[in-house]
């Protein structure tokens, strides 16, 4: 029914744009550009790109279904009493001896019957005749955009006509917003509509349209406007205007900066978070720093991508589903590799945290080339489902994509579920008493041996899904999981033990201050310049934000 | 020093520092000739050894591990390199007195930090001290704040990582990615002869004999005694009235220096130094040497480095795949099985098959430690036993 309606909305901007004066002339008969085709015909390479250029702008159609023709190399000419025609060629076959095509005309595509190839001329096309071409096919497609279904396509076409601020698009921007229903969209199309006024425009007209980009705060027309603001040619109440807007836009563009760094740090902040969380519980709980946790995640996101490929190959029309089984599975599958390697090696080193740290290493170089066998050294491709893919408009110039949206999403929920996990159910009291006392808590009847095995699973677990997560924000490759393992450890200690409320602020702090200092420093010194602010950090308190306190805080 | 240790010693270092080069002269077809290629290899082994003497230090008595070391070779490695860069003078390339890299990132100017390098002397200086006073700013601030354990383990690392980021830069004038290479010359004898070769592998093992009699020393003192009991229980240590944040900053500095000459000593004789060997990775392989040689010993970490990466150049030219497989299970080995070396698992391994010895008995202030960190909440409280560490493990 939707669809309906904006086919219906569509057709009325395509009508109305045509009532405007923009869809050509009514009936190019082609004996008026009988000429034009004969030089298209012709040899003469210039005239061939005139001729086209006067075909391509006639904005006809039927014209533009012809050019695209041409472009694929299907127009033909013959001669017919005296005359030369141009025609359109279909499905070729083989009569007989001879090959013959279906052939018809070319402006108003009547049959005209099947004719033997040979008494044809093609019409060649070259790469600057197809290139002369390409603009007027696009410019259509564009515009055919502006009545497409999906607000986020017509924003597109909206700013890529403005962009271009051809006049005669000015009426079919203008038909659009009339019709237009999405605020964003509704948004763009004025930009651009003022940003072609501003081109073309009357003095007062541009004096207009630089007052309305100012006040939609378009950083698209920024240049032109500074161009305008500078130009000594202008009138002093267009250059009044254009500098008024520029320093509107200009401080809008420093807000909008802001926000998205602060949103680029929740982001990066929510990565961490995911990653350390089941670091840090498992640190808390057994004193192991587990430097297998990023092959963990590594397998996360292996699992994600086996679970993609399977409904690739299975269920190819429910793809968009994969990503809601896939994380699941990618917990499972750490979590299994998790409890193995718990049960298998890690209970024998309790208490040795310096060993297990070793342990974990190997673990991790063992697992780490184990998947670079099986998969290969290459990163795989995984692909994002639709619903993940683009973004959500905020303010004018910011953009959050969908993809970060959900990793915050996703932080926030394991977060909550690990808080219900640890503080609302038995299991989490057993928990939380192993980690302040093991001995007194075996005494009192708490099996520690499963209270660790279940934990680590769990942190296994939780490090599947950051590495689920973090298919569709990066590569996936054997060493996933080292591109981030170092500073998830520094948020954990950071953190401190034991407590989450650490971990969760130590991965905000991290998160922020990184995206903070990276614009002044970049990537590398903003990252040097953390390390150097945990240590200084640490002189204040060796033990992290939140220091176990007590006789066992020494263990 | 016992007897044993110092007659193993004599012969050890006549064999690595005179047998050997000897056995290189021979002509190439007899039977007992060395070739330049694996008196190469060994060269680069013995340089290796000294870090891990170092680290077997740090970490076998100190019980301080440290996931860093690459950064101190690298700094000792790289001081080297820097020298090696300017005695090329205009016979590089592109016949600039500067080194080729920089021609390359449009530098006009010798960088200032470059310039005292073209002496030798304090380029010998800066091998042990620019390695030590960074080990002594950064082990200063570590352990006054009483960092330690494994968050001690983490720092090196992230220490190890951030440093690697840096050397990476083309803007640090090191050479970026492709680091120091085309050397031609050492203090004026041509790098790529045999001879020079051969006198750099000679002045290697004479700086492994040297290091090992050093670290000896250290640890026979009432220092290593010290050292030994933070190791066992630093707090402990911390109530008889010593400082541990001391020696702890002392051994560190120590074993920066240490790691700081195996670097200098590897530069030359393998003719490139590049960010490769400072970061994460190449950091913890480190540790591994140590780990399947034996902590605590010092010969275990010497044979550990030399042993490792025999294998490790065996493998990574006959089964690449294998190489990381077998690194990580030595890992997993060298903590779950041998946890006091390779040899001395294999030496109890047989000595249980000839039934000669039905237990272990041996217990000795640097036999190899099994566990010094205590139960949460229990081990703290005076006046209570502390659990026999070996029952937990088994």
């Amino acid at each position: 029914m939707r669809r309906l309606v904006f086919f219906a909305v569509g057709l009325l901007a395509w009508l109305a744009a045509g009532a405007a004066g923009h869809a050509a002339p009514a009936a190019p008969a082609p004996a008026a550009l009988g000429r034009v085709l004969v030089d298209l015909a012709g040899e003469d390479p210039a005239r061939r790109e005139a001729a086209v250029t006067l075909l391509g702008e006639t904005r006809d159609p039927k014209w533009l279904v012809f050019l695209a023709a041409l472009r694929e190399g299907s127009v033909y000419a013959r001669t017919r009493g005296g005359t030369l025609e141009l025609v359109v060629a279909g499905t070729k076959a083989t009569r007989g001896d001879q090959e013959v095509v279906d052939i018809r005309s070319a402006y108003e595509r009547a049959p005209l019957g099947i004719v033997p190839l040979a008494g044809l001329r093609e019409v060649p096309a070259d790469r600057r005749l197809r290139l002369v071409i390409k603009p007027f096919l696009d410019a259509d497609e564009t515009r055919a955009q502006l009545a497409d279904p999906d607000p986020a396509v017509r924003r597109g076409a909206a700013v890529k006509l403005g962009n271009q601020a051809d006049a005669g698009a000015a009426a079919v921007v203008e038909a659009a917003l009339a019709k237009e229903p999405d605020r964003w969209a509704r948004r763009a199309l004025t930009e651009a509509l003022a940003q072609i006024r501003l081109a073309h425009g009357a003095p007062e007209a541009r004096a207009a349209a630089a007052r309305t980009l100012g006040a939609v705060h378009s950083m698209n027309g920024l240049p032109a406007l500074q161009r305008l603001a500078g130009d000594a040619a202008a009138t002093p109440a267009e250059r009044e205007a254009a500098t008024l807007a520029v320093r509107q836009i200009e401080r809008w563009t420093l807000l909008a900066t802001a926000v998205e760094t602060v949103f680029q740090g929740a982001s990066l902040a929510s990565i961490l978070l995911l990653m350390a969380l089941g670091l840090a519980i498992v640190f808390g709980l057994m004193g192991v720093i587990n430097m297998a946790h990023g092959e963990l995640m590594a397998l996360g996101a292996y699992a994600t991508f086996v679970v993609q490929n399977w409904f690739r190959a299975q269920w190819p029309e429910r793809f968009d589903a994969y990503f809601l089984v896939a994380l699941p599975v990618a917990f499972v599958v750490a979590a299994a590799v998790g409890l193995v390697l718990e049960r298998g090696v890690i209970r024998f080193l309790y208490g040795r945290p310096l060993e297990t740290l070793l342990l974990t290493w190997g673990a991790s170089l063992i697992i780490q080339q184990g998947l670079r066998l099986w998969f290969g050294a290459a990163n795989v491709d995984v692909s994002s489902p639709t619903w993940l893919s683009g973004g959500v408009p905020v303010m004018a110039g910011v953009t959050f994509p969908w993809n970060r949206v959900f990793i915050i999403a996703l932080a926030t929920v394991s977060v909550a579920v690990t808080y219900w996990l640890l503080f609302r159910t038995s299991a989490g009291l057993r928990i939380r008493a192993v980690t302040q006392n093991r001995a007194m808590s075996s005494c009192l009847g708490v099996r520690a041996g499963v209270v660790d095995a279940a934990t680590f699973a769990f942190g296994a677990g939780l490090a599947g899904l950051a590495g689920a997560a973090l298919t569709q924000i990066g590569n996936v490759g054997p060493s996933l999981g080292q591109n981030y393992i170092v500073d998830s450890f520094m948020v954990v200690v950071t953190g401190g033990v034991g407590k989450l409320a650490g971990t969760i602020l130590a991965a905000a702090g991290l998160g922020g201050l990184t995206k903070g200092v990276e614009p002044a420093l970049g990537a590398v010194f903003g990252k040097v310049a953390i390390l150097v602010g945990v240590i200084l950090f640490l002189q204040r308190r060796p033990a992290g934000l939140f220091a176990t306190r007590g006789r066992h805080a020494d263990a | 020093m016992p007897t044993r240790e110092r007659i193993g010693v004599a012969v050890a270092a006549v064999l690595l520092a005179v047998v050997l080069p000897l056995l290189n002269l021979l002509p190439a077809g007899s039977p007992l000739a060395v070739s330049n290629f694996t008196l190469n290899l060994f060269g680069k082994f013995l340089a290796y050894a000294i870090l891990a003497l170092g680290l077997d230090l740090l970490w076998g008595y100190a019980g301080v591990l440290s996931l860093g070391h690459g950064v101190f070779f690298g700094l000792g490695a790289y001081a080297m390199g820097m020298h090696l860069m300017l005695e090329i003078g205009a016979k590089g390339v592109y016949q600039s007195a500067l080194p080729d890299f920089m021609v390359w990132n449009r530098v006009t100017e010798l960088p200032l930090f470059w310039r005292p390098f073209h002496s030798g002397a304090f380029t010998l200086l800066a091998i042990v001290l620019v390695p030590a006073l960074f080990g002594l700013a950064f082990g200063h601030l570590a352990f006054r704040s009483r960092i330690r354990g494994v968050y001690f383990a983490i720092i090196t690392q992230a220490l190890a990582l951030s440093a690697w980021l840096v050397f990476n830069r083309n803007e640090m004038n090191l050479g970026g990615t492709n680091g120091l290479a085309d050397f031609k010359t050492i203090f004026g004898f041509p790098l790529h002869q045999a001879s020079t070769q051969r006198g750099l592998y000679v002045a290697t093992a004479l700086a492994l004999v040297a290091a090992y009699l050093l670290c000896r020393w250290i640890t026979l003192t009432r220092a290593g005694k010290v050292l030994v009991a933070i190791r066992d229980s630093e707090t402990r240590v911390l109530f008889s009235g010593y400082s541990p944040a001391a020696y702890k900053l002392f051994v560190f500095v120590v074993s920066a220096a240490l790691a700081g000459v195996a670097g200098a000593l590897y530069a030359p004789q393998v003719g490139i130094v590049t960010p490769a060997k400072i970061g994460v990775l190449p950091s913890i392989e480190m540790v591994v040497w140590v780990a399947a040689g034996g902590r605590g010993t010092l010969y275990g970490a010497v044979l550990g480095a030399v042993g490792v990466n025999w294998i490790q150049s065996w493998l990574t030219t006959s089964y690449p795949d294998l190489w990381l497989l077998f690194l990580g299970a030595l890992f997993m080995g060298a903590v779950l099985f041998f946890p006091d070396g390779v040899l001395s698992a294999l030496g109890r391994l047989g000595a249980r098959l000839l039934r000669l010895v039905p237990g272990q008995k041996r217990a000795r202030l640097d036999a190899p430690l099994r566990s010094r960190a205590e139960p949460h909440g229990v081990a703290s409280l005076p006046g209570h036993p502390r659990p026999d560490p070996s029952s937990r493990l088994r």
